[in-house]
This record gives C-alpha cells, structure tokens and sequence, in this order.
C-alpha cells in the first residue's frame, strides 16, 4: 500500500495532493546571513548567469530550476545553503534572538541548526545534538562551511539529554525536528514510501515522545519549545502533542506560518487528541508546491518570561 | 574523500605522548586557552594573547573584531574559536570552529575562518583576478610573481557582487601561489568578470 492513501481522509483535494507528492522538487538554498545578504546573493547569481526564483514568503531562498546548489560562487563562499522550503519554517516558529540559550535536539545535518545561528546572528550559545555520530560530522562540516562560532555540538541521546557539559541548565528555546516515518520528503525520495512501515511509525512516535517530553523539561518557564517533523502520519504529530501536553508542564500556542497550511486533526483512528492541537499547522504538498510538513510551537508553563505568547504577529521571513 | 567532519585537519598527529609529571595536551578533549604565555600549564599550546597578537600582526585583523571569542585547543595545535558560553566542554563533539594551526613553526589559519573573518584583514590579502580566482578554488597551484608581500600564508579574495570576498588560504612561495582548500572545498567553478 502506498502510504499516502491513508492520508486522503485529511486532505481537501485529494488528486492535487497525490499530483503533488509525485513531481519532483526544485533545488533551493538559503541565504547564509552570517556570510551575506540575500541581494548579494542574487547579485552573484546574476553576474554569473545562474537561474534563480524568489519564494515569496521569504527573501533569504532561491529555487534554482537548473539544479546544482552547490556549483556556484556564492556556495563556494558559504553564502547559502541547500535546504528544502518547508524546512525553514520550524526556524521561523522558534523565533530565537540573539544572546538566547537554544538547544536543537535532532539537528543533524544542520539545515536548520544554522538557520537558527543566523536569526541569534552567531551569538549566545546554540547546542545541536544528535544521536548519530555519522550524521553529526556532516552537521560539523555546515556548520563550518558556514562560519558558525555560537555552536556547541553533542552526541547524546536526546531523550535523557544532560546539560552537564553546558554553563547552564535551561533553555530558552528548544526545537524538536524529530526522526520520523518522512513521507513529507517523498517529491525528494521516493523510496520512503516504499520503506513506510506501521510498525516503524509506532516505533519512532515512542522516540518523538521521550524527546519532546525532554524538550519542554529542559527549558525555562516561559520558554518556548517547537516540535515539527516531515510526516503526515497523526501518530507521530498531533498523538505526540497529546501525550506531552498531559505529561508535562505547557500549552499548545497559536502561532501564523507565511504560507497556507491546515490544522492539526483532533481525531484519528479512534483516538481523539486536546483540542488545542488544532493550533499546530498541517502543510500538504499542493497548497503551496513544497515538501509535507507539521510543525507546532509549545509555550514551557511556570511564571517566566514568555516569549512564545506575545508572538501573535506573523511570523516574518 | 576527505573526512567531513575534520576540515583543514591535513596534517599533525592528534595525541601527545606524556612524558613528564606536568600538565600535557589531551588530543581528545577541549580546553581553554590560557590568557598569556605566564598563565601557561601546559607545554607548547598557545596562550590566547599570542592568537590575539597572530592575527593582528599576520592580517591586520585586531581586538575589535576577535576580542570577544574565545579560543579552544583539540588535538595538537589545532585551535577552535567559539562565541557562545561554556565552562567545561572539554568532552562534547565541537566547540564553534576550527580557527587556526598551532605547534609548528608556521601557524596556518583555516579556510573557514577566511572566510568567516577575512573580509577584516588589512594585508596579506592577495586579490586574483576572475580567472586566478578560479584555478584557486579548484585547488590549483599558479605562477603569482607579481606579488611583492610576504612569503607563506595569505588570504585569497576576488571581487565578487559588488565587493571582494575571501576565498580562503594561499602559500605563497617562490612566485607560486597554492591553494590550500582542502580538497572537500574545491569547486570547477566559471571565471566570472
């Protein structure tokens, strides 16, 4: 079974979903802000004849239709980097600032952990973990590549992180891109969905659990957590949310992403989940021809300073 | 290929053989660099002044732009610079990035920290043409006679969108400019005027 039939039931056009997962993507790269300015970017691509496209709801990516990411002057110089649009938006969610305490618990290979570098502007202290050294040496050599000075890279499993090798023991922020069943990055990879298992799905929503719950108790009151992963499967979503909100201490905020998405889905498979999952944002394939995506933003409880609530406006690029 | 995870680590072995009670290198862990040559404990690593007073003297890249990182030791001689907070790391996977070569006579800065803090330098800066600039970033060794500075190692830029942008390490040594990008780094890219 193809396992996006299973998701026809969420989607409100089902044969522009399905048309959507089977084209593929175009490369993009995002602008390395530490190193340069999305104009000089641009300016690069022109001088040197490369193709490009803006994405309209962010001016640090370009869609390059000719491929090659990385067979350009401005990647030679660590002025962008190879990253699929949606991925960008758990960066925006998390809305860290400079001087912050941030830990990325899943951050292999990095797209993301750099992304966050650039929104601190390489200040504060930024901790990207993963679980897997093979993969962390590729998020070493981004974060090189790209001039990162705040990181500070560990190899544990996230699930019972310690801060012992930090000058602190909280976070203000915490992102969660959790290991999952990716059919979302089907229009990349293909073999995911001939590799999509019910077992694996149940298997990794254990792990997302143990991490997210890890997430929210590492983190300050106050302090703003954000989970998101590239399935569309409820089990590893808005199930995962369900569980930590009775678990631990924090609330689902609501929070706009720059492109249209749905929300979260309160029942599936006779299970039904706390309404405020619906606050949580769905992005299928064809509403905006990207990769599939879920993200949802968590605000710690406890009286602090509270970032994630006062954050009502849209999420600027 | 290269081991991503170990750019511009092209030479020098990682451990020191202790062969004394005093305090030696531990190749597999972080520490911080003493402040002065006074404060030093332990044998041949650099003090954070000297890396202060390398980079001012070798690039014209001062206080102002360094003062605020600080500086960490792994392996032998090899030199991270980190901006964030940290007391002991000494056992994570990477602190900030590999910054500069230490324990041998000719300190080498890496080619990301060219790129990441190059654009500040003030000399040793050779700026090649489009056509250098791309034998450069394709790993090539080229005649440069015309350079008339120093000898050993310098940063390359070329003019780029609207300013000149660091390429990364060149030695030069008798009229010949190599490159020094490591080989994970090198690209065929076009020469573009």
């Amino acid at each position: 079974m193809n396992p996006l039939e299973r998701y026809q039931p969420l989607v409100d056009d089902v044969e522009a979903f399905r048309a959507a997962c089977d084209r593929p993507l175009p490369s993009v790269v995002r602008t390395n802000t530490l190193a340069a300015s999305p104009a000089r970017v641009r300016d690069a691509f022109e001088a040197a004849g490369v193709a490009y496209e803006t994405v309209d709801w962010h001016d640090g990516l370009f869609r390059l239709p000719d491929g090659n990411p990385g067979g350009n002057w401005p990647h030679a110089h660590g002025w962008t980097h190879g990253q699929e649009e949606v991925s960008v938006l758990p960066g925006l969610a998390l809305d860290a600032q400079p001087g912050d305490r941030v830990w990325d618990a899943c951050a292999a290979p990095g797209s993301k952990t750099t992304q966050i570098a650039n929104a601190m502007d390489d200040t504060g202290t930024l901790v990207a973990n993963d679980n897997n050294l093979g993969r962390l040496s590729a998020l070493r050599h981004n974060a090189e590549r790209l001039g990162v000075t705040n990181v500070i890279v560990t190899n544990q499993d996230a699930r019972n992180f310690s801060t012992k090798p930090l000058a602190f023991d909280e976070f203000d922020r915490a992102l969660v891109d959790a290991p999952c069943s990716c059919e979302g990055t089907c229009r990349k990879n293909p073999d995911v969905l001939d590799q999509w298992t019910l077992d694996h799905v149940h298997g990794v929503a254990g792990i997302q659990k143990g991490i997210l719950a890890r997430a929210v108790q590492a983190t300050r009151p106050g302090g703003t957590v954000v989970y998101s992963t590239c399935t569309f499967a409820p089990e590893e979503n808005e199930a995962v949310l369900d569980h930590v909100l009775r678990e631990e201490d924090c609330e689902l905020v609501p929070f706009d992403l720059p492109l249209k998405t749905a929300p979260g889905v309160t029942a599936w498979d006779g299970e039904t989940y706390d309404d405020s999952v619906t606050r949580a944002h769905r992005v299928y394939p064809h509403h905006n021809d990207t990769g599939g995506f879920f993200c949802a933003k968590l605000r710690v409880g406890g009286p602090g300073r509270d970032d994630a609530a006062s954050d009502d406006a849209e999420v600027g690029a | 290929m290269r081991d991503a995870s170990e750019p511009d680590d092209d030479d020098a072995p990682t451990n020191d053989v202790p062969t004394t009670d005093a305090p030696t290198n531990d190749g597999q862990r972080f520490d911080r660099l003493p402040e002065t040559a006074e404060d030093r404990e332990v044998a041949g690593r650099a003090s954070r002044e000297e890396v202060l007073d390398w980079w001012a003297d070798r690039f014209g890249i001062g206080r102002d732009v360094l003062g605020e990182y600080t500086f960490w030791e792994k392996g032998a001689g090899k030199v991270w610079v980190f901006n964030g907070e940290a007391d002991d790391p000494s056992r994570v996977e990477a602190i900030g990035m590999t910054f500069l070569r230490t324990r041998q006579e000719h300190w080498k800065p890496t080619t990301r920290a060219v790129q990441r803090f190059g654009e500040h330098a003030t000399r040793n800066v050779v700026e090649l043409d489009s056509e250098a600039a791309a034998r450069f970033v394709a790993g090539e060794d080229q005649e440069l006679p015309e350079w008339d500075g120093d000898w050993g190692y310098l940063i390359a830029s070329h003019r780029i969108a609207g300013g000149t942008a660091p390429i990364g390490v060149g030695l030069y040594l008798y009229d010949e400019l190599r490159s020094v990008v490591p080989k994970g780094s090198r690209a065929d890219l076009p020469a573009v005027e």
